[in-house]
């Protein structure tokens, strides 16, 4: 490599990305956490789980586990969603899991963090083309099924269509055209740790690949939008009265503030 | 019985997801509210002039007083598993009846001016302006949801329509445009005391000629009494009990009970109604009056335990809502459930041997069992999870020789609704009635082939109410809905414990 011009154009987009990368994740987890405050503040007046429903804590930690983990609820309602949303989703956790060995230092971490992610690399390499095949039916689905096309705006087959230009893209990257890696990890350790300096030197800068552009944006992208769109399913479960209450109404009261201040303050 | 302007659905061979048809029930409308029922409730008498702002703000109020509206309004990621859950998408192919299209009648709106998405790129998202087609659509599709939660059982967020029905339906009230059937019925409640509107003296005639028939009958003096203070336990039907068949055999089933058992019990001339349609139109504050009435009746008549008669949704607000609005229940005996069920309290006393039952009184009778919507999805019996679907069959059981369940798809927490809860009992939403009892007929057709089931028990004043107006349509006969005290007063043997 070498080309004056060129390595001043990946400096560009070395700024242009890192700058990007602080502002995605800063709105991803102000805006996230905004969400989940706004949840934890609302509360929940009545006792409405959808019962039968676990009748101590325990249970229901079982309950929501099994509905996050293996997602109950629609393997009882509908196989096939079921199928490619277990592959999408288990798949997703996969690659997340793979990508850790960009974002850490062998050395930040205690044992056998590192060498958990070294061993699923393998697995995460592959699991991409699980992803893709899950968001592939998914989206068949949403543009074949009369009833799934009546309830979809645009934004759902976006949603579907950016995941699938990450994961086409990481394929490629992975498979095709072989993305420097060692000097990508430098560049986003720089980015992770502050270390601005680095990126005079071109070996910490993003690595010339317009795959990895690519593939970058649109996860910025998806960072982005994740705290104003649907993906809030994913903090949202864990919020939901149905799912997460007890089933102790006769044994406790349960009286939200707002109906205490309402209606019972008066009396007391 | 006048026959509709309508089609009754066919069965169906086998069971297919019904294709969509738009718009096929956008003009099934109740009756909207008139002036003077809107007022009694705390509403505007009729729709105000601002209604759009009155509506967002209130929107913007229940956002911040329920959790499950906010979550459930954000969550939903149109994954599609309860688009055919509905028994009343099944039956009328409405998409807007599908749970996430009725849903989706509110987020459109919630998009639009609560979230950033929404005012920025509303048709990229799918917001929408709330314009008067909307309201009005607010209004039809969501007196078309009986709030059964048949959908929440399914959605992987467990995202509940019922919720989103009641919050609809407050604002409605809030601008005015609220519905004649719940809110006469609630009006009613306020001055009368019950949803039949049955005056006190009414009801005690009504009891005293039932005494009459059960002496007629067995020749015992089994008592059904009212307002007698001191009595152990306060006994509150829903009204539909005192009047209508074949509710009015369950009464006599539960006073049989009462009886066998020696407990003292009273019904209250001032809580003689166990059904709480509060509820239905999202209203804490109405649901929280109407419940006061129980308590207030409890504490008049210095009763030591509460029971509840057999009444689906009344069963939801007493289970799980009562000790949250009218407790705490301090006063009353700690040792027994508070509020107990009647199934419950007929199924511990069958446990102690305190009954005799002769199943071969009801020999004749090839029995299944629907479960109520409210009492399977939002309630429990007993002390362990599931005791909903449990104690009422084993007390069939105990009285009847010939007890066969419908398919299992469409029993315990799957059940399908009757058609006509939440508010939809009222003659000018018969289509949507009827409509939406095919899955359950479906159900109750496969019995009676496979078992020559003869009747159907229930315990719900409204699924009886409704099964009974229905099943004709569907080649069934009235007669073969029934209570499921019914079935215990015909095979209890009186007095065995007097000496
Ligand atoms: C706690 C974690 C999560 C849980 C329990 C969860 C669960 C689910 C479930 C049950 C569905 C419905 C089935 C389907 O349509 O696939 C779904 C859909 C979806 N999830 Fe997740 N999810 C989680 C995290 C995520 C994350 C982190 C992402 C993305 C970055 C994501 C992206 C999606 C998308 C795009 C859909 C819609 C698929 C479609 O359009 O059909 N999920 N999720
Ligand atoms: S609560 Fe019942 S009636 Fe309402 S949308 Fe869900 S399934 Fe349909
Ligand atoms: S099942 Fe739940 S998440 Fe899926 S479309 Fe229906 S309401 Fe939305």
């Amino acid at each position: 490599m070498g080309g004056g011009n060129k390595e001043a154009l990946m400096g560009f987009w070395t700024t242009f990305y890192a700058l990007s990368f602080y502002v995605a994740t800063l709105i991803l987890i102000l805006g996230v956490g905004y969400k989940i405050y706004q949840y934890t503040k609302t509360p929940a007046p009545l006792k409405i789980p959808t019962t039968p429903a676990p009748l101590t804590t325990g249970g229901v930690v079982i309950r929501m586990l099994l509905e996050v983990i293996l997602f109950k609820s629609l393997f009882r309602s509908n196989k096939w969603i079921w199928l490619f949303a277990m592959i999408f989703h288990g798949a997703l956790w996969v690659i997340l899991l793979r990508h850790l060995r960009y974002f850490i230092d062998p050395q930040w971490v205690i044992y056998p963090i590192w060498e958990l992610v070294e061993l699923i690399q393998p697995f995460g390499k592959y699991a991409s083309f699980a992803m893709l095949f899950g968001l592939l039916g998914l989206l068949a689905r949403r543009l074949f099924v009369e009833r799934m096309r009546y309830i979809s705006s645009a934004s759902d087959y976006l949603m579907l269509v950016l995941l699938l230009v990450i994961g086409v893209s990481g394929v490629l990257m992975s498979f095709v055209t072989r993305t420097d890696i060692v000097q990508f990890k430098a560049f986003m350790l720089s980015v992770i740790s502050f270390q601005w300096q680095n990126f005079e030197l071109s070996a910490y800068q993003m690595p010339p690949d317009s795959m990895l552009l690519v593939h970058l944006a649109a996860v910025i992208l998806l960072m982005i939008v994740f705290p104003f769109s649907k993906l809030l399913h994913a903090p949202g479960v864990f919020f939901s009265p149905g799912r997460n209450q007890v089933d102790n109404a006769r044994e406790k009261r349960h009286v939200a503030p707002w109906a205490i201040k309402q209606f019972e303050a008066p009396q007391t | 019985m006048a026959k509709a302007k309508f089609e009754t659905p066919e069965f169906r061979p086998y069971p297919v997801i019904p294709v969509i048809k738009p718009g096929v029930m956008k003009d099934s409308r109740s009756f909207v509210s008139k002036p003077g029922m809107q007022e009694s409730l705390g509403y505007p008498g009729e729709l105000v002039d601002n209604w759009q702002e009155v509506a967002i703000n209130k929107l913007g109020e229940l956002l911040t007083k329920y959790r499950s509206l906010r979550v459930y309004l954000d969550t939903c990621v149109k994954c599609g598993s309860c688009t055919d859950k509905c028994h009343y998408f099944i039956g009328t192919n409405d998409p807007k009846n599908m749970p996430v299209g009725r849903q989706d009648l509110l987020r459109q709106v919630y998009r639009r001016y609560f979230t950033l998405a929404g005012k920025l790129f509303p048709k990229l998202v799918g917001a929408k302006d709330l314009t008067r087609d909307m309201l009005d659509d607010w209004y039809n599709y969501f007196h078309q949801c009986s709030q059964c939660r048949r959908c929440s059982v399914y959605c992987p967020y467990g995202i509940d329509t019922a919720e989103i029905s009641m919050a609809a339906r407050e604002i409605l009230d809030a601008v005015g445009y609220g519905q004649k059937y719940c809110n006469e019925i609630i009006e009613k409640v306020y001055k009368i005391g019950n949803n039949l509107g049955l005056p006190g003296p009414a009801i005690r005639n009504t009891l005293e000629g039932l005494e009459e028939d059960i002496k007629d009958e067995t020749g015992v003096d089994v008592r059904l009494p009212l307002d007698e203070e001191g009595a152990e336990v306060l006994f509150v039907p829903p009204s539909a009990d005192f009047f209508v068949e074949p509710h009015v055999d369950g009464l006599i089933g539960y006073g049989k009970v009462f009886h066998q058992s020696g407990i003292s019990w009273t019904m209250s001339s001032h809580a003689s109604e166990a059904g709480n349609f509060g509820m239905f139109i999202g209203s804490y504050e109405n649901m929280r009056r109407v419940s006061m009435r129980i308590r207030e009746a409890a504490l008049d008549l210095k009763v030591k335990r509460i029971v509840f008669g057999e009444c689906g949704h009344a069963w939801r607000v007493a289970y799980a809502f009562l000790n949250t609005l009218a407790g705490p229940f301090d006063f009353l005996d700690k040792r027994y459930p508070i509020p107990q069920h009647i199934c419950e309290f007929t199924y511990d006393l069958i446990q102690k041997g305190a009954l005799k039952l002769d199943k071969s009184a009801n020999d004749h009778r090839r029995v299944t069992y629907h479960d109520s919507c409210n009492v399977a999805r939002a309630t429990r019996m007993g002390h362990k999870p599931g005791g909903q679907f449990v104690i009422p069959r084993e007390v069939i059981k105990a009285c009847c020789n010939h007890f066969y369940d419908m398919p299992s798809d469409t029993i315990y927490d799957e059940t399908y609704c009757c058609g006509g809860g939440g508010g939809l009992l009222t003659d000018e939403l018969m289509e949507v009635r009827v409509k939406g009892a095919l899955p359950r007929m479906e159900a109750l057709k496969q019995v009676t082939d496979d078992h020559q089931v003869t009747h159907m028990a229930t315990i719900c004043a409204i699924c009886k109410s409704q099964f009974t107006k229905v099943v004709p349509y569907y080649g069934f006969d009235m007669d073969q809905i029934i209570s499921v005290h019914q079935l215990v007063g015909d095979a209890i043997v009186l007095n065995v414990n007097e000496v």
